[in-house]
């Protein structure tokens, strides 16, 4: 079988403080030490037990972004994924996720593959539409929010996360799947995995690779533009529970407002 | 030499007055001095507070993987329950398995299931552990360097065979027997025999602050033979060796340390290390050991300073942050200083390694200044926090305190001295 698991290249979440250009009212991504998204980490390890276990397949991970984002890509090979694709063209600067994933199924296309893994959202953008638009662009049914994948011949099935429990779905081949954030912990890149890294495949493509014009992607294709930017809202003050007997009731009533229970 | 220094470009020290103005306030803010080449008009970036000297644009992708993931370990695995262990005088055994896991027993010995990291990686891994916790980096450096770098060296291949996977998967646990009650920086004067007796050596004599003793699976133990010094791989459960750990420490209180004791200790002469008879022995295996020690020290700067910053920045008394008065800064500045001396140190001397041309004196100059320097640097960040700086809610007096031992252990400040003294002027102050 044929997986792919796209990944993207963020500011540390751990390190750097997000920050907005007044100007052109996107995140700055210069100055800051740029990492593979911790999302990610999360989806190429669900993506990676789950090539061990059905087997004879081969793992492949996905990004476009900078050259610079190939030391993202180099994590994700030291972390066990088999050979990495980036990529990378001047005129993808400033593309938005419908170009993102327009660019990204164009790839796939390409390469052939039967599940695709996506992480629901990046920890930059947050925009969690690339996934639905590669299975737009490639006309392929996407399978959401899963916290346990199993394959069986020809069929996919995820048990999805929702707000009170799961569901159980199925889906034919090929697919794309989201992974649930927190559902599956990020496994570290070995020693010998990172020494191992520099002999595994990375391959660069261009748009033209792709047979993608400059005009559809980046700032020139963009289809959506921000109009402004503001604060977030401060938070407000927590509710506090004086025990008066019933506190452990408050606190179960609080719960389930929020179907935390 | 003087042609060289004429060739080089007519770099320019930014901040002469004969700037604009503008130019000069941001130089006063940034407090940085840049220097200007003829094709760059514009000012760098100001540099991240805990590299100052841009050593990550010296170090390659692979180096940073190995450095990012072993911190974000740390991060996720250490620091999160160091301080109780610390508090509780115990060794965190459950992460055993993980640091095997990562490929972090034996990292820099090639093959035998070892991962065959070069020397600046091993350095750098040293370093992101002993900003957790030096015991954990006393783990690891025992393990790696005193227990299985004298086997891989010096041992036959059956004994590489037989110890050197178990012991990179964590299966089996190492120390290094070498200090005793009446030798310490003395080592080579050591009681501990070792008699032959028909196709075994019979030891005698007791070992003192060894490092994993209590827990070791093996132990290296170094003793006086009829030749000379020899090694021996002594297994836990021979008859007449046993260990007892010691208690009350004040510092490398996550480590364990313990005193092996052989009394007609019997063990196949197939169990010493053929490839080795002497000092040289146990102070090659010193060499690998102090080398990751000059970088891991930089760690547990680091995290110091890290942490007085970010306090003196937060911490308001006469009515602003502590960081505004100069005596704060002063003590702020020194430590930056300092760490990005140690962290160009210990990388030198990792390039020297991997280049094949390190020199021991090079080691000793490393290990002595870093842990020095980092001892002070965690003095400095104490007394930033204030009572803070007493406690086990902050790093700093654990880090303090296990730096004391650092500071001892793997030849003593003094003894590194009397080695660099001896090499540049050719006397021997030792005795
Ligand atoms: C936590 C911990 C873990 C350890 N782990 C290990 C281990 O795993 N294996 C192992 O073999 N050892 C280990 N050691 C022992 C350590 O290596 C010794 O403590 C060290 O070599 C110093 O020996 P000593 O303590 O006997 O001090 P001494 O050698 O007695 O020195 C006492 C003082 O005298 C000074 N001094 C000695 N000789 C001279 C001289 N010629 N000129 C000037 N000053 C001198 C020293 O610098 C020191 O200040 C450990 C120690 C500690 C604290």
């Amino acid at each position: 079988m044929k997986m792919f698991v796209c990944i993207k290249q963020v500011p540390d979440p751990n390190t750097a403080i997000s920050k907005l250009d007044p100007a052109t009212k996107r995140l700055v991504r210069s100055g800051v030490s740029l990492v593979l998204d911790p999302g990610d980490e999360s989806t190429i390890s669900a993506a990676i037990k789950l090539r061990d276990k059905v087997g004879n397949s081969e793992l492949v991970a996905l990004s476009m972004g900078p050259a610079s984002a190939q030391e993202a890509t180099r994590r994700a090979l030291a972390m066990g994924v088999d050979r990495a694709i980036l990529i990378t063209d001047p005129a993808l600067a400033g593309s938005d996720a419908f170009s993102t994933a327009q660019v990204l199924a164009a790839a796939l296309k390409k390469e052939g593959a039967d599940l695709i893994f996506c992480s629901t959202e990046s920890t930059d953008g947050y925009t969690g539409m690339v996934p639905g638009g590669i299975a737009e662009f490639l006309g392929i049914p996407q399978l959401t929010f899963a916290r346990e994948i199993t394959i069986e011949g020809q069929k996919a099935i995820i048990k999805r996360v929702i707000p009170k429990g799961y569901q159980t779905i199925e889906s034919t081949l090929p697919a794309v799947i989201t992974i649930a954030s927190g559902s599956y912990e990020a496994i570290y890149p070995t020693m010998k995995g990172i020494m191992g890294a520099k002999k595994k495949t990375l391959t660069q493509m261009s748009l033209a690779d792709l047979g993608i014009a400059a005009t559809q992607v980046g700032e020139a294709g963009a289809h959506e533009r921000v109009l402004s930017i503001g604060k977030a809202e401060a938070r407000a003050a927590g509710q506090i529970i004086k025990d008066d007997g019933n506190a452990a009731q408050q606190i179960a009533e609080f719960l389930q407002r929020y179907q935390l229970l | 030499m003087q042609s060289r220094l004429k060739s080089l470009p007519p770099a320019r020290v930014a901040g002469n007055f004969s700037n604009e103005a503008s130019q000069n306030t941001r130089l006063w803010r940034g407090s940085i001095a840049m220097v200007e080449s003829p094709h760059a008009a514009h000012q760098a970036q100001m540099p991240v507070v805990t590299d100052l000297y841009n050593i990550d644009m010296m170090l390659s992708d692979e180096e940073r993987m190995v450095r990012d993931t072993v911190r974000k370990f740390v991060r996720e695995r250490i620091s999160p329950i160091i301080g109780e262990h610390f508090e509780a005088g115990t060794f965190p055994r459950q992460l055993i398995p993980e640091l095997a896991a990562l490929g972090l027993l034996g990292m820099h010995l090639d093959g035998y299931g070892c991962a065959g990291l070069s020397a600046v990686c091993y350095g750098l891994a040293c370093q992101e552990l002993e900003a957790g916790d030096s015991g954990i980096r006393s783990f690891i450096s025992v393990q790696g360097s005193l227990a299985m770098f004298p086997i891989f060296a010096f041992g036959s291949e059956e004994q590489k065979q037989l110890w050197l996977p178990r012991m990179a998967r964590g299966e089996a646990i190492g120390c290094f027997g070498l200090t005793e009650p009446d030798t310490g920086s003395d080592a080579a004067h050591m009681r501990t025999s070792a008699r032959r007796d028909g196709s075994s050596y019979i030891l005698n004599g007791s070992k003192m602050w060894i490092t994993n003793g209590g827990i070791a699976d093996l132990a290296v133990v170094w003793a006086q033979a009829e030749d000379g010094i020899r090694g021996f791989i002594v297994e836990r459960g021979t008859p007449g060796f046993s260990t007892s750990d010691i208690h009350r420490k004040l510092s490398l209180r996550a480590s364990i340390t313990s005193e092996l004791h052989f009394d007609d200790c019997r063990i196949p002469a197939t169990q010493m290390l053929p490839g080795v008879r002497g000092m040289r022995g146990p102070l090659s295996c010193l060499d690998e050991a102090r080398y990751g020690i000059a970088w891991g020290s930089t760690g547990a700067a680091r995290a110091c300073y890290e942490v007085a910053l970010e306090y003196a920045k937060s911490r308001i008394q006469f009515e602003r942050p502590i960081a505004g008065f100069q005596l704060v800064q002063q003590k702020l500045v020194g430590m930056a200083t300092e760490l990005v001396k140690a962290q160009l140190l210990s990388l030198q001397l990792g390039r020297l390694k991997d280049s094949g041309h390190i020199h021991p004196v090079q080691i000793s100059l490393a290990k002595r200044n870093n842990v020095r320097e980092a001892l002070h640097t965690a003095r400095e960040a104490r007394s930033i926090l204030g009572a803070n700086g007493i406690t086990l809610e902050y790093p700093i007096s654990r880090h303090m305190n296990n730096l004391e031992s650092v500071f001892t252990y793997e030849g003593t400040d003094d003894i590194h001295t009397l080695i660099v003294g001896q090499a540049i002027t050719g006397e021997s102050a030792f005795s």
